[in-house]
């Protein structure tokens, strides 16, 4: 136990967990939106944050892309980035929805069902990237699927620097870019749930399909609008992962998309703003945690935190609600 | 192409549904005779030799078969899709953690049994016994059992209150958390290090060993279907007894069965208890049959695994989840050439099979049944997603 080391760096802990927890919140919020409409699990969107990883990779790759370039190119680079990833990501997940929910939804399967398929796709789409497209492209991409089920590295982007400090807590550049990037991508979305005509038909269906369906509301057209959304909000944790971490892996998804459900189950799944506060709460505790024990127990924090949740506060931190709360 | 599928299907299934019929129709001699002779044939199995099929090529030991070897493998995994089938098919509780009741019990017989764990170190120190003792094979397997039926309830307490879904995720975190203490708690499970000399039924592996050694398989064979055996008839009839009706109240109506008196979360935490002890029975098994483990042995896919078994099989289907269990066992190591591809593959399995029969490939008749009255629903009240 090192108390003195969390208490004494307390502010420095609590910025890296912030800008650790708002990646998580982005991912979390494609758990939530889709559990808000549907009420499932959709297991296989830590697959589609991991699709987005590697569109930005083949992308910086193609485009040449060289360690610490001038800032107008980063800047370039940075947003064609998230138009790619969140092209690839909300494409994948909107392939999810297509090929295998459909089917299913239209059968009325039992909840395990679903969640069985998914676990099914997120398999596929790992070993899709591990093993079959290192075969297929490794000739034509090598940098990016070189050498199968390996960690590929990508180019810097921004040099990690502090921008200013506060006592002794240092933030860089990229906590700043990370944090305000993914708050700013949260606020657009809550925008656009509450105050536009599209998110007011994702509400309604959230509040009762029925009586949606009966006002004119588009049920199939608003649960693509939901996959999709949540795969754009994958793809931009997708691009400030690329820029912070600068690696991505077949199987980053699988340990991410945990802790990022953890973060929607802890804010309220299926709330839009429970999202980001479970996701910045997680990234936190996770911080700390890794400070007071050591560094190979964080992933360990993050699976108590999540029994702990569910068994004392099942609903979350913020209740579950889409719509429900505020309609 | 999929109508095709379908078509087949169709046939295979009515085809299934004869030979049941056929086999209930059958004298209650004929069947103890059909069954006397089928576990015959399970015994006889490792001597088999039909080119193809029981010719499995290993480097690692002489003569190159390994054909006993993964009938142990496809025995224990056998196990676990029983134990799990009493969790997912009969009490409908998925668990995506079954892995950790695995590791468990592998790492019951290691702690215990071995002279190279840390436990059985303390203790000798403790007590001032000499530096070859360990506790026995037969009562580590007591230990194993006990242990995972206590942890399944531990984890069971607190989780089996939430709704299905959210219980498949907890599970997943379960079976991360205990591969996760069993890599850092290197004073308690050595850590990544593992531990070694885990012992069989005669004690710590050695040359001297007379049945059970580290290069023939089939004495672990004939020990692991034995295991199933009982098994299979321990679980058939609490399948067939009050607490094997109550799962199924439970798995298809859970408020329907509180009404009429069944109190779930028992009937729940019951089969969770058992899952596990059969988990753990399992990898006791696997433990002592490597006679090493180490953390990675026990990583998250396997849990996948375990329940892609269960569901492709067809689960609440004792058959159809043994078949399942050896076909997945077995396909990988028949078709080495590919194996980069079997998690792809399996992968794939699941989703087909959940989109076209999410019954399995033998399904239990009731549980067909409920999955048709849903579709049924659906169809009758079209806005209903």
């Amino acid at each position: 136990m090192h108390f003195d080391e969390l208490i004494g760096h307390l502010g420095q802990h609590t910025v890296d967990g912030l800008s650790k927890g708002a990646i998580y919140a982005l991912i979390a919020l494609g758990y939530t939106l889709v559990y808000g409409v549907l009420r499932l699990i959709n297991f296989a969107h830590s697959e589609v944050f991991m699709v987005g990883t590697f569109a930005v990779l083949i992308l910086w790759n193609q485009l040449g892309v060289e360690n610490n370039p001038p800032v107008g190119q980063a800047i370039l680079f940075l947003v064609l980035g998230l138009l790619v990833a969140a092209a690839a990501s909300g494409g994948t997940a909107l392939a999810l929805e297509r090929i295998a929910y459909r089917p299913l939804r239209r059968k009325n399967a039992p909840p395990l069902i679903f969640l069985i398929t998914a676990i099914g796709l997120s398999l596929v789409f790992v070993e899709l990237f591990g093993q079959v497209l290192p075969k297929l492209l490794g000739g034509v991409l090598p940098e990016a699927f070189g050498r199968p089920r390996q960690i590929v590295g990508m180019p810097t982007i921004i040099q990690q620097e502090t921008l200013f400090t506060i006592g002794n807590t240092a933030i860089t550049n990229i906590q700043l870019i990370v944090f305000v990037a993914a708050v700013a991508m949260m606020a657009l979305l809550d925008w656009f749930i509450n105050r536009t005509r599209y998110g007011r038909g994702v509400r309604a269906v959230a509040q009762n399909p029925e009586t949606a369906a009966l006002m004119g509301v588009n049920q199939e057209r608003v649960i693509m609008l939901i996959f999709v959304l949540g795969g754009i909000m994958a793809g931009a944790a997708a691009l400030l992962w690329s820029m912070r971490f600068g690696f991505t892996q077949n199987s980053i998804g699988f340990v991410l998309g945990l802790k990022a459900f953890t973060a929607a189950v802890l804010g309220g799944i299926g709330n839009l703003r429970g999202a980001l506060l479970g996701g910045l709460f997680l990234g936190i505790v996770e911080v700390y945690g890794a400070t007071l024990f050591a560094s190979n127990w964080e992933d360990v924090i993050a699976f108590v935190v999540l029994i702990v949740v569910l068994m004392f506060r099942p609903t979350g931190l913020l209740g579950e609600s889409l719509g429900r709360a505020r309609a | 192409m999929i109508d095709k599928i379908r078509s087949a299907d169709r046939r295979r299934v009515n085809m299934l549904t004869t030979v049941g019929d056929r086999w209930r129709a059958l004298t209650k001699w004929q069947q103890a005779l059909g069954l006397a002779a089928f576990v015959a044939l399970l015994y006889y199995l490792p001597l088999l030799g039909i080119p193809g099929l029981t010719w499995l090529r290993t480097d690692s030991i002489e003569g190159g078969n390994n054909w006993a070897g993964v009938l142990f493998v496809c025995a224990i995994y056998v196990l676990v899709a029983i134990g799990l089938n009493v969790v997912v098919g009969l009490a409908g509780l998925l668990d995506l953690g079954y892995i950790g009741f695995f590791a468990i019990g592998a790492y019951s017989v290691a702690l215990f049994g071995s002279v190279n764990s840390p436990v059985v170190k303390w203790i000798q120190q403790e007590f001032n016994l000499p530096p070859t003792w360990a506790v026995t094979w037969a009562i580590c397997l007591f230990i194993a059992i006990v242990l995972t039926m206590i942890s399944g309830v531990l984890l069971g307490w607190p989780t089996l209150r939430l709704r299905g879904d959210y219980l498949a995720i907890v599970t997943l975190g379960f079976g991360e958390i205990i591969r996760i203490v069993a890599r850092n708690a290197t004073g308690l499970t050595n850590g990544p290090v593992g531990i070694s000399a885990i012992p069989g039924p005669e004690g710590a592996p050695s040359p001297d060993n007379k049945v059970f050694g580290l290069i023939d398989a089939k004495p672990w064979y004939w020990l692991a279907i034995t295991f199933v055996l009982i098994m299979v008839f321990l679980v058939r009839r609490l399948e067939r007894s009050r607490v094997g009706r109550a799962w199924l109240a439970v798995r298809e109506d859970e408020d329907a069965a509180a009404v009429m008196g069944v109190y779930p979360f028992k009937f729940k935490l019951w089969a969770f208890a058992i899952g596990a002890a059969l988990g753990g029975l399992s990898g006791f098994l696997f433990g002592s049959r490597n006679a090493f483990i180490d953390p990675t042995q026990f990583n998250a896919n396997l849990s996948i695994l375990f329940v892609a078994m269960v569901v492709v099989g067809g689960s609440g289907n004792m058959i159809g989840v043994s078949l399942g269990a050896v076909l997945l066992a077995y396909l990988p190591e028949r078709f080495r050439d590919f194996a980069d591809y079997r998690w792809l593959v399996f992968g794939l399995a699941m989703v087909l099979v959940m989109i076209l029969r999410p019954q399995g490939l033998i399904p239990s008749r009731r549980r067909a049944r409920e999955l048709k009255d849903r579709a049924a629903e659906a169809e009758e009240a079209p806005a209903h997603v």
